[in-house]
């Protein structure tokens, strides 16, 4: 029984983590129609901040600084890079290739600083456990849950209540009659840019964070498991992906909890289980769990 | 034509506009009119005439559709709007409703009026609630469905929908595009009910249309576009009294 409850609150934490990184998934194709190949470089490109300052700056210090800096590669990714070029349809999938092109650029400058080491970000709980009745919980567990909840509930207030959400969701329906309106396109899906990449950053703490031992240059690889919690969520839909993320997270903890039970899939099946999950879910609803038809204009 | 001084209440003028898409197709040549402050113009044509180019030209949206104006001038009073983003024409107060509607589905009611309000900056909720409560007392019908998501509404119910958000923000000019289309005879009164109330209220109207009887009802004045050009210009009841608009746009002696 505590071992199921460990599994699940493990579950949770890591759910909570990935849904940081599928949100910024969701926000930037909402806002730009692109799938960013490079969300997993720029996580890496966060947490490797953290790691070169936190001795510094201190933890809290260097997390900002991370988070801020991470925010304004993405924003500049997206202003620099992809909004320069021919916006005409089809424009969206052309950015999305470029995305893997600055993945691997950014990709190999942190792994070659990175090289084969294992880098502490400093964080502040360390390796520590509480007691929660009868279970024990990793610390950086629990402020993952707390942390991500607290960033994904401001976020989705950001949706609701400011004029940049309530521009998102327009040009996320219907990007001319948004565009009709007078909202600024390419303002909306560079600030999309920006916070994306800022939850990125804040991921990279919690995946490099106890149990983990450390940033190793694979972290960012975390992301793509974000990404079929994205998709089976429906892609275009936060709640979607918070609901997929969770889904994946637990999934993920239960299939390792009773990996022996599980042999007859061979060892490691934990990896792979997010992409079965997505596969199923995906052949019973095929635009996700919170997806709608992709309207295509004739 | 000789450089107007700015006027005020401004006219949109449209100069010897010429509009290409994707640097090879013609959509658009030559084309002049002129919307005076406070008037209803009409812009009759069939499918592909250029009727929806000439108002993408206006509202700056050619870009979306590799479009451009490669010669001519738009401007409204004193504002240039060629070559300007959409929220320039919004900010001058020309503000365009969508041909289909094009609500935003998955928003409410509400939402989509707040989004009209979002070319014009940041609006204290005094100002917005005000132009909300006049989008009302036009269609009391959106009030009594505010929380509603807007996919949910009829057809007739949307087009009211996208002409209360474009008066959200509180436009001079408003570009009707086929603001009939699909809808149920008694619906198309109800719309043309509504563009007279707007008239009437001070704001101008330039109104493209495929339905002529409805729109020459309307209009002050009146253009016909052909094939990117303009064919025929006059007063509304003067060209719904023409042989050619009659039995192409009216349906008389045979459809065309």
């Amino acid at each position: 029984m505590t071992g199921l409850l460990d599994d699940l609150l493990g579950g949770l934490a890591l759910g909570a983590v990935y849904a940081l990184v599928a949100l910024g998934f969701v926000v930037i194709f909402k806002a730009s129609g692109v799938l960013s190949f490079a969300h997993g470089s720029l996580l890496l490109f966060g947490g490797y901040l953290i790691a070169v300052l936190h001795d510094d700056l201190g933890f809290a210090g260097a997390l900002a600084v991370a988070v801020l800096a991470t925010a304004l590669l993405a924003g500049a990714l997206d202003r620099l890079l992809l909004q320069r070029g021919d916006p005409g349809p089809g424009a969206a999938h052309v950015q999305t290739i470029v995305t893997i092109g600055v993945d691997i650029v950014l990709l190999t400058e942190l792994s070659r600083r990175i090289g084969g080491d294992l880098l502490p970000l400093g964080d502040p709980w360390g390796d520590a456990v509480t007691g929660l009745g009868p279970v024990t919980v990793a610390d950086s567990r629990l402020a993952a849950i707390v942390v991500s909840a607290v960033s994904i509930a401001s976020v989705f207030a950001l949706f609701r209540y400011t004029r940049w959400g309530l521009s998102l969701r327009a040009a996320g329906e219907d990007v001319e009659a948004a565009a009709l309106m007078g909202v600024r396109l390419s303002r909306v899906r560079t600030l999309a840019w920006c916070l994306a990449g800022g939850l990125a950053a804040l991921a990279a703490v919690f995946l490099a964070a106890f149990p983990a031992p450390g940033l190793e240059r694979t972290t960012g690889q975390i992301a793509l498991k974000a990404f079929p919690a994205a998709v089976l969520g429906g892609m275009a839909s936060p709640v979607g992906a918070l609901a997929g993320s969770l889904l994946i997270g637990l999934t993920e903890a239960l299939v390792a909890g009773h990996q022996s039970e599980l042999s007859l899939l061979g060892e490691g099946f934990a990896d792979v289980a997010p992409y079965a999950v997505m596969v199923l879910v995906l052949l019973v609803r095929p635009t996700g769990l919170f997806g709608t038809r992709g309207a295509a204009r004739v | 034509m000789p450089e107007a001084p700015p006027d005020d209440p401004p006219a949109l003028y449209v100069e010897h506009v010429d509009v290409t898409y994707g640097r090879a197709v013609s959509a658009l040549r030559d084309v002049s009119l002129t919307v005076p402050h406070g008037r209803v113009v009409a812009l009759l044509g069939a499918n592909g005439a250029g009727k929806s180019t000439l108002l993408r030209a206006v509202s700056g949206t050619l870009r979306l559709h590799r479009g451009a104006i490669t010669a001519g001038r738009v401007r409204y009073g004193g504002t240039v709007l060629d070559g300007r983003d959409p929220v320039a024409a919004v900010r001058a107060g020309v503000v365009q409703v969508p041909e289909g509607r094009r609500v935003f589905a998955g928003l409410t009611v509400d939402e989509n009026l707040r989004s009209g309000g979002l070319g014009l900056g940041r609006r204290g909720p005094a100002q917005t609630a005000e132009a909300r409560d006049r989008v009302f007392t036009l269609f009391p019908r959106l009030a009594e469905r505010s929380r509603q998501a807007a996919g949910l509404l009829s057809g007739g119910e949307q087009q009211m929908l996208a002409i209360g958000r474009a008066l959200m923000a509180a436009p001079r000019l408003l570009l009707l595009d086929e603001p009939s289309l699909g809808l149920a005879p008694l619906m198309v009164d109800r719309i043309a009910e509504v563009v007279r109330e707007i008239h009437a209220q001070g704001t101008a109207v330039l109104l493209v249309e495929q339905n002529a009887g409805m729109a020459l009802s309307l209009a002050d004045h009146a253009h016909v576009l052909e094939t990117g050009e303009v064919r025929l210009s006059g007063p509304a009841s003067d060209l719904a009294g023409t042989d050619a608009v009659r039995r192409l746009y009216l349906g008389e002696e045979g459809a065309a």
